[in-house]
């Protein structure tokens, strides 16, 4: 008697709903769905009726109605379960042509509330499968981003000698777009790219290989890392789909000097820590690859010498989260890296303190990428080394008040604490200048003048360097980056005549660092001084 | 260490043009000096005027912005401004900063003399 099948769900989805057209006599199985419309006025009259509704009797401007009518639908029963309507039984008319009784309406709305629970059991089930599917759908993805990733890292460290090389990476659940990347170049080099790829899944791995192969196929070409980053951004600026892009550092390593040359498209900073035990930021600015054509790449280089740490990361770590919500941070990392001397233990150090920090049970918010080069301290870099009898030797460290034209006492004291090094002429010219500099914005900027806080000096030499390291009280202050300054903006009245100090340091130096542990700001001035031995000798007109 | 002022540059007018012989130290002390010589220097006719940099022993950024002052004032006076007697290590600055672009340099007195 009663026929049809119940389709969809009423009154649950905002799209169409339907319910079984009434069968031809001919052909009971046959019924084809009528869809009502969620504005159907039919909807709200089946959700309140009580019991069975005689469609003929119905006054309702509804489209629904008439075309049930049509359809040559008698009687519909609504099936309601936990107050919702969830589906309509709908009748033809009866097979005797007799109209339905009172006993047939009783018992199909006996049946109907009978059978409303089954049938949103069986609604339920049907939508969990969906719901099934589409997560294998997002699973598969999740795979399918995750080979893509899995393919482009690196299968091997590379192995250099007097180094050693050490790299973690973890997706998270949702697999960002970390990469990381070394390849042999030219006359004993190495290319190091570390980046992350903003969104997740398969654009995002995309996105990667495709950076990943531009930097791969450019770089053997290219003496420079900042013309690398700029023609991989190029390319990436016309492909890459809106809103995405990508942070990558592009550093290129000569093994045997320690040299690194890199630049950096909105890659977080990469952290040296010096034998000393020091933390130093290797700084180079440029945008994102892919967000802007015809960008350009701030190109600097570093030495990484015997004892020395270099990490390079992705923000997984820094910007991990605790129960509280507080961030891990990158101070935390500058800290931690303080505390160890070698690249695998430093790996091993972050890891203990981020899970340590993130607490059990922690859901990894993004891809965590660990990779650092150590330079082993046994390593001699050049003949020149062989007079180094200990490893950073301390060769003088005090302290002045920060009262004007102490700069001038800082230069002598460090000058004759080099005395021993044999360095003079041209060279002690520069070392001169730049101590004194320095020293004097620890005084004005960093001190701002007051005389209670110190300036403290520490001088060491340490396998071919010198190092003079400056530091003031001042280190919630950021140090600006040194620009050129405009000669001729300064003649026309258009620039102060003054902002010359860091731009002069850095010419006088071979190196400066400059980092900050909250507290303290410190500059370091470094000489190398095999460079030293051979240019100091060369300057014999210098009067003083 | 108390801060003392400068000792005074001095001033010698010779054959048309003045020559200032700047303190030994150059840094943020030697402000009223400098300025101090530089109106005595253009207070005649001197036409040019030459830094003589023999005595000069210390040369900090902020003096250096002083001499940026002093070339700005006289690009204004439409007096010619050169350089004589710097070091090499003063010399390399002039010429990072580029000052060595905007005022003549000479090597000592004499050939900033000849050069008149």
């Amino acid at each position: 008697m009663v026929t049809g099948r119940l389709r969809g769900m009423l009154g649950r989805r905002p799209e169409a709903a339907a319910v079984p057209r009434a069968p031809e006599r001919q052909q009971p199985a046959d019924a084809a769905p009528i869809d009502i419309a969620p504005n159907d006025p039919a909807l709200a009259y089946f959700q309140s009726a009580s019991g069975p509704v005689a469609i003929d009797d119905l006054q309702l401007d509804s489209p629904a109605v008439a075309e049930m009518r049509a359809a040559g639908v008698k009687l519909v029963v609504p099936l309601i379960s936990q107050g919702e309507l969830i589906g309509l039984l709908s009748l033809g008319p009866r097979l005797s042509d007799q109209e339905y009784s009172s006993d047939d309406r009783q018992l199909l709305e006996k049946l109907a509330s009978q059978a409303a629970p089954a049938v949103r059991v069986a609604q339920l089930v049907r939508e969990q499968e969906a719901d099934v599917r589409a997560r294998e759908r997002i699973e598969q993805e999740l795979r399918v981003a995750q080979l893509i990733q899995q393919q482009f890292l690196p299968k091997e460290l590379p192995r250099l000698q007097g180094w050693h090389v050490a790299a973690f990476y973890r997706a998270a659940q949702e697999v960002g777009g970390d990469f990381y990347d070394f390849f042999e170049l030219p006359e004993g080099k190495i290319g190091i790219v570390v980046g992350d790829v903003t969104g997740h899944g398969v654009p995002a791995a995309l996105v990667m290989a495709t950076t990943r192969s531009l930097i791969r196929s450019d770089a053997p070409r290219q003496v420079s890392p900042s013309a690398v980053l700029e023609r991989a951004n190029d390319f990436l600026e016309s492909d890459i789909p809106a809103n995405m892009f990508v942070t990558c550092l592009y550093a290129v390593l000569e093994p045997v000097s320690g040299t690194l040359r890199f630049a950096n498209a909105g890659h977080d900073l990469p952290y040296v820590r010096r034998s000393d035990g020091s933390v130093v930021e290797l700084r180079a600015t440029g945008m994102p690859l892919g967000a802007m054509p015809g960008m350009r790449y701030d190109e600097k280089e570093a030495t990484l010498a015997p004892g020395d740490v270099l990490l390079l990361h992705s923000d997984g770590v820094a910007e991990a989260h605790d129960p509280g919500r507080e961030m891990f941070g990158f101070p935390r990392m500058r800290r931690l890296m303080a505390g160890h001397t070698e690249g695998q233990g430093l790996i091993d150090g972050l890891l203990d303190a981020l899970h340590r920090f993130t607490g059990d049970g922690w859901e990894q918010e993004d891809d965590i990428t660990l990779v650092t080069l150590s330079r082993g301290a046994d390593v001699r870099a050049g003949d020149l080394m062989a007079a180094d009898v200990a490893v950073g030797d301390v060769l003088a460290e005090f302290e002045v008040a920060s009262e004007p034209g102490n700069e001038r006492a800082v230069m002598e004291r460090v000058a004759e604490a080099v005395r021993p090094l044999g360095i003079e002429g041209k060279t002690l010219e520069r070392l001169k200048t730049a101590v004194s500099e320095t020293a004097m914005n620890a005084i004005e900027h960093g001190n701002e003048q007051r005389r209670e806080l110190p300036v403290t000096v520490r001088v060491t030499k340490q396998n071919g360097r010198l190092a003079i390291a400056i530091s003031d009280q001042g280190g919630a202050k950021e140090i600006p980056e040194a620009e050129t300054p405009d000669l001729e903006a300064k003649l026309t009245g258009l620039q102060k005549p003054r902002g010359w100090g860091l731009f002069l340091i850095k010419n006088m130096v071979d190196e400066m660092n400059v980092s900050s542990d909250g507290e303290r700001h410190t500059v370091e001035l470094v000489f190398d001084l095999a460079k030293a031995a051979k240019g100091g000798t060369n300057a014999g007109a210098d009067r003083r | 260490m108390q801060e003392q002022t400068a000792a005074r540059a001095t001033v010698r007018h010779q054959d048309g043009l003045a020559i200032m012989d700047l303190p030994a130290r150059i840094d943020g002390t030697a402000e009223q000096t400098l300025n101090d010589a530089y109106a005595e220097a253009t207070q005649g006719d001197a036409r040019r005027v030459v830094l003589n940099f023999s005595g000069v022993e210390f040369l900090s950024s902020t003096g250096i912005a002083l001499i940026v002052g002093l070339l700005a004032q006289s690009r204004r006076d439409k007096r010619e401004i050169s350089s004589c007697g710097l070091s090499d290590h003063y010399r390399e600055i002039f010429e990072i900063t580029r000052l060595a672009d905007f005022m003549r340099i000479y090597p000592d007195e004499r050939a900033a003399l000849a050069g008149s």
